[in-house]
């Protein structure tokens, strides 16, 4: 690590303030943010806390939207969100992990193979900063990137609670971050399906599959595998391999939802 | 009735509370007044040229207190190996200088290129990014098979080849070889990778080194399995230093399998830093060091023919293999390919001609050289695999072909150099069948199938080789050190003993197991018995613990010892029961003179050894404390045969191990409860190779498996509950407690059985497929299926 600055803001006024520095950095549960220091593949002059915002936190669901601060941690998420996204919530790395780590963190990094971004995608969701609400599909932008502007903080994620959804993760065997994974959530606009881990563009709708599955809400009603094309390959498997995954993931989350 | 003590029983491991409460005392744990703390600038390319290395700037930032290059270690020795194998045309193995510090040429990702010793680790570190260096990139050789042709890219220019050596072994010269082949009634030709591995024990690697301007010593302070074995090889071939004055302590050690048994760069650098630093040095390895600098294990490529006559019958059986020694030679790397593999390839079967041929080849990649099994399991591998590939061509039941081959009069001369001494191939597979309950198979296939599941049974048997010796017959084969152990058992005054033993115990329970033995000798309680490892200061010369030669071999000395301190303490008693040394028995702890009432506890006898006011001091010694070395008359021959069960999703290709059941024969047994343990982790890892684990480069040479995010480690919930059969017990013939070794049969014995397992569940599902290469991941699956 190099040596840097530690700002613990209790506002997002204040923390918006102390990211205005050149090369300051928000800091979630900093599971991907530490080991990254650690590793001395960044060098921020400042880290500002967002941990100690008490407006930032919480999961609530009133009158059929959920509200999950963005401080949130996953176990947080596990335990008071919906079911589909709580159990989503609950398999993500290990306990260490799920008590530090937050939704906003995880949005705001975007691993492609991150869980969060596909269930984002299939219900919806709107993503609330400090400055602005970008909706899911603006949002993710492919591998890591976002439509978060230089210091702009994701204060919470609002949505409105689906009808149906699941989620389904076939696991990277040695990180158990999403090989691929599929989230399929029926809502008020329709049967949405998002998708992660699979493509080099990042998280993604499978459009295709959506337009079947509003015909017909059943597993029989699922498209052949997408093309293989723009599918991440590497040693844990080929993109023809993730194609075939999220076909047979996205007949699995249907047939869970029945 | 299970014994509550001694041979047999199944105490609770006594390490074990203070490794769960976080109270051992780990490498990492030692801090010694004053140490400063070096950083290892490690290339991060896999072959170049050094032009130009310039350390100034670095040397004026904050805390710095010295840098060293390869200049400042060309003038001591290389790290060498400890095995010469003499090639077919009985050549010397090419062995190449392997550097403390990479001089001139980088040869892998990891190497050392420059040392920064420093107040503080970061200091060290924010100097080492501000070296400067000049390189000319070099091609990297990778692939073993294009290693090995001519025109390569050499590793080491002064070699003739990228070629260690060209190794041919077995009793079946060329034209036998061929007659026999051609004259088989069914030949069955197998192509296969053993995968690549790290280690990845828990506790990565620590050494500090540590002068003493006073005296002139040194200590060195290290993650070793073997510390006698690390001052020597350090002291006689590396740094020139005079072995009374080094020690080196290897204290809590946290976990091995293998790749602690290595005299690596790290230790030499600390111990020579020391001095030219004028304080102690301190490095501790991260994980993501380890991935790059721990020597690798396995990387076999491997083709294996078999052939068979009309009958079944195994007649000839030939293996050709690439064996990958990385960039240097490691410490045993070399033995590992040959006198560790090629001797096993007999395995538990009478095939009476065999002929192995290893190519050990020179890469750019991290040395490779033993990791728990070492040879072994690579050879099981090969043979196992190409049975059960036999066994499916012939449409016979994979458990009666094997059967039929067994070697079932003992002691058994293979073609490969070893004799067994004892073993029931039968008994045991026998076991075997009904620890897996293998009649039972169809009800749970048919309820599998029911679950749109497919499910596979693979069941493969193993022999193996511990307690490598003796160390005349090794030395005829190449072996540059000795292979027996010693142990000096100290019994204090009041009667409680300090047994010191050349063997290491790294997470093998020694502290708990060895002293069940001196405590059924003696008929005293186990808590009176301690046993003092790892430190060369305090026990006699041994060889450390690698090979499941810990109480096969460092054991029998114990025993040996133990014998001469009851005989010394027979003689004392009789002195003070006025009686003949002979009519002395001891029981329970007690001296009685035979057939009368007449006794003297234990207590009382070694009180008066160290109080000698009543003793026959013209004919014996006070005191009580004896040393015995022990070099054993052969290998020990554990064996077994082993069943996994697993289920496919056919959607996915996804493996998962249902169940899995072992029977071994260890010959006799310490610590039932110790050895189940052994047998279940060793299970773990070769699910884990068979499954998940696989080290990878890239053609440059860059480890691509570098972190936990790519090295699939299995994990508890990737393995099944085990069943453990030892009943099948024939002591081993030749050391006085007829024991085997338990340590690396799990994991020589189970990678087969896996694969043995998809490769039937597969075929079940009318898949035409005959093998997949390990780690049998989802993606390989699914490949295979859909190919
Ligand atoms: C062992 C392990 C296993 C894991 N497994 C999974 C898994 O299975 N599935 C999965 O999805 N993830 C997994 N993760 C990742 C985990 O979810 C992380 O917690 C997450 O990626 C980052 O969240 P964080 O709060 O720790 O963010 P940090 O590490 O603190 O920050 C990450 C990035 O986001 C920025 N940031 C943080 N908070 C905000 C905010 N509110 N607004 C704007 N920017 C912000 C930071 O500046 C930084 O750039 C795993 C991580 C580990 C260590």
């Amino acid at each position: 690590m190099y040596n840097f600055e530690f700002e613990q803001p209790s506002t997002v006024a204040e923390a918006v303030a102390a990211l205005a520095d050149e090369d300051a950095q928000a800091l979630g549960g900093g599971q991907t943010l530490i080991p990254t220091l650690k590793q001395r593949l960044a060098s921020p002059s400042k880290l500002v806390s967002l941990a100690g915002i008490a407006e930032m936190k919480g999961v609530s669901i009133a009158d059929g939207v959920l509200t999950i601060g963005g401080g949130a941690t996953h176990a947080e998420v596990a335990a008071d969100a919906c079911a589909p996204l709580a159990a989503l919530a609950a398999n993500i790395g290990d306990p260490a992990v799920r008590n530090r780590g937050t939704i906003g963190g995880s949005l705001a990094n975007n691993d492609p193979a991150a869980c969060y971004p596909s269930a984002m995608l299939a219900l919806n969701a709107t993503i609330v900063t400090n400055a602005r609400e970008i909706a899911a599909d603006d949002y993710f932008q492919g591998m890591f990137e976002t439509a978060l502007d230089e210091g702009e903080i994701i204060t919470g994620v609002r949505i409105n609670v689906p009808d149906g959804a699941n989620y389904q993760k076939f696991e990277q065997p040695a990180s158990r971050f999403a090989l691929v994974g599929v989230f399929v959530a029926k809502t008020a606009e329709g049967v949405r399906v998002g998708v992660t881990g699979a493509s080099e563009e990042g998280a993604f709708r499978w459009t295709e599959a959506e337009a079947a599955l509003n015909g017909s809400f059943s597993a029989d009603a699922v498209p052949a595998a997408p093309s293989a094309d723009g599918m991440i390959s590497d040693l844990h498997g080929t993109a023809a391999y993730r194609a075939h995954l999220v076909a047979v993931l996205t007949k699995r989350a249907v047939a869970a939802i029945g | 009735m299970p014994k509550d003590s001694g041979i047999g029983a199944s105490p609770k491991r006594r390490e074990d509370v203070r490794f769960l409460t976080g109270n051992g005392n780990y490498t990492d744990d030692i801090n010694v007044h004053g140490q400063a703390y070096v950083h290892f600038l490690r290339a991060d390319v896999a072959h170049a040229t050094i032009n130009g290395l310039d350390t100034s700037a670095a040397e004026a930032m904050p805390g710095v207190v010295k840098i060293f290059t390869g200049d400042d270690f060309a003038e001591v020795g290389g790290i060498p190996c400890g095995w010469g194998v003499t090639d077919r045309h009985g050549e010397p193995q090419q062995e190449p200088k392997h550097p403390i510090i990479a001089h001139g040429k980088i040869r892998h990702v990891g190497e050392i290129v420059a040392a920064v010793v420093a107040d503080s680790l970061e200091q060290a570190r924010d100097a080492a990014e501000a070296i400067e260096l000049d390189l000319s990139d070099l091609p990297a050789v990778v692939n073993m098979k294009s290693a090995a042709e001519d025109g390569a890219t050499k590793v080491h220019d002064d070699l003739t080849s990228n070629v260690c050596y060209d190794w041919v072994f077995g009793n079946g010269e060329d034209d036998a070889m061929e007659a026999a082949f051609a004259s088989a009634a069914h030949v069955t030709t197998l192509e296969l990778v053993n995968n690549r591995l790290v280690a990845n024990p828990m506790e990565p690697r620590v050494a500090i080194g540590e002068h003493n301007k006073s005296n002139d010593e040194y200590t060195l302070y290290t993650t070793s399995q073997n510390p006698h074995v690390i001052r020597l090889l350090m002291c006689a071939f590396v740094l020139g230093l005079p072995e009374h004055k080094v020690r080196v302590v290897a204290p809590d050690v946290g976990g091995g399998f293998g790749s602690k048994i290595f005299h690596y760069a790290e230790e030499a650098f600390c111990t020579h830093a020391a001095k030219a630093c004028g304080r102690a040095v301190k490095w501790s390895s991260t994980r993501s060091e380890a991935f790059i600098s721990d020597a690798h294990g396995r990387d076999h490529l491997t083709t294996i023919d078999l052939a068979l006559d009309a009958d079944n019958n195994f007649t000839a059986l030939r293996t050709r293999t690439h064996a990958n020694m990385g960039a240097y030679l490691s410490t045993f790397s070399t033995s590992v390919p040959t006198y560790l593999h090629g001797t096993l390839m007999a395995g538990n079967y009478k095939t009476p001609l065999i002929q192995v041929n290893v190519k050990s080849l020179f890469t750019n990649t991290v040395p490779v050289d033993a990791y728990r099994g070492a040879g072994r399991p690579e050879a099981t591998y090969s043979i196992e695999r190409v049975i059960d590939k036999a066994a499916r061509e012939l449409g016979v039941d994979p458990i009666a072909l094997r059967r039929q081959n067994f070697v079932t009069e003992f002691p058994y001369e293979t073609p490969v150099a070893l004799t067994y001494d004892t073993g029931d191939y039968h008994g045991t597979m026998d076991k075997l069948e009904a620890a897996a309950d293998i009649s039972g198979f169809a009800a749970r296939r048919a309820e599998s199938e029911a679950k749109g599941k497919l499910r596979g049974l693979g069941v493969n048997c193993y022999i193996e080789a511990c307690g490598i010796a003796p160390s005349n017959v090794v030395g005829m084969l190449g072996a540059r050190a000795g292979l027996y152990d010693a142990a000096t058992v100290r019994v204090n005054a009041t009667g409680s003993i300090s047994v010191f033993v050349g063997a290491h115990s790294h997470g093998q329970g020694h502290e708990t197991a060895f002293p069940q033995v001196v405590a059924e000798m003696i008929g005293i309680d186990e808590s009176m018995i301690d046993i003092v490892h790892g430190d060369t200061g305090r026990v006699p010369f041994g060889m450390g613990t690698y090979g499941s030669r810990s109480i096969a071999v460092c054991g029998s000395a114990m025993v040996r010892a133990t014998e001469k301190i009851i005989a010394k303490a027979k003689k004392i008693a009789a002195h003070l029961l006025e009686a003949s040394d002979a009519d002395i028995e001891l029981k329970d702890g007690v001296f009685t003179v035979a057939g009368t009432e007449k006794s003297i506890d234990w207590g009382s006898v070694t009180l008066t050894a160290y109080v000698p006011a009543n003793y026959p001091l013209d004919e014996l010694e006070p005191g009580l404390e004896e040393t015995a070395f022990y070099d054993p008359a052969n290998f020990t021959y554990p064996a077994g045969a082993y069943a996994c069960e697993v289920e496919i999703d056919p959607e996915t290709g996804k493996v998962t191990v249902e169940r899995f059941a072992a029977a071994d024969d260890f010959g006799n047994i310490i610590n039932p409860m110790i050895v189940d343990g052994q047998v279940h982790g060793g299970i773990g890892q070769g699910i884990g190779q068979a499954l998940l684990e696989n080290c990878v480069y890239d053609e440059d040479g860059q480890l691509l498996s570098a972190s936990y995010m790519d090295y699939a480690m299995p994990r508890a919930d990737d393995v099944p509950f085990y069943a453990v059969d030892h009943s099948s017990q024939t002591p081993c013939t030749h050391n006085p407690l007829g024991v085997k070794g338990c340590g690396e049969a799990g994991a020589i014995g189970s990678p087969p059985a896996v694969v043995n397992a998809v490769i039937d569940a597969l075929q079940s599902g009318g898949h035409d497929i005959t093998h997949i290469d390990m780690p049998v991941s989802p993606s390989r699956v699914w490949a295979a299926m859909n190919g």
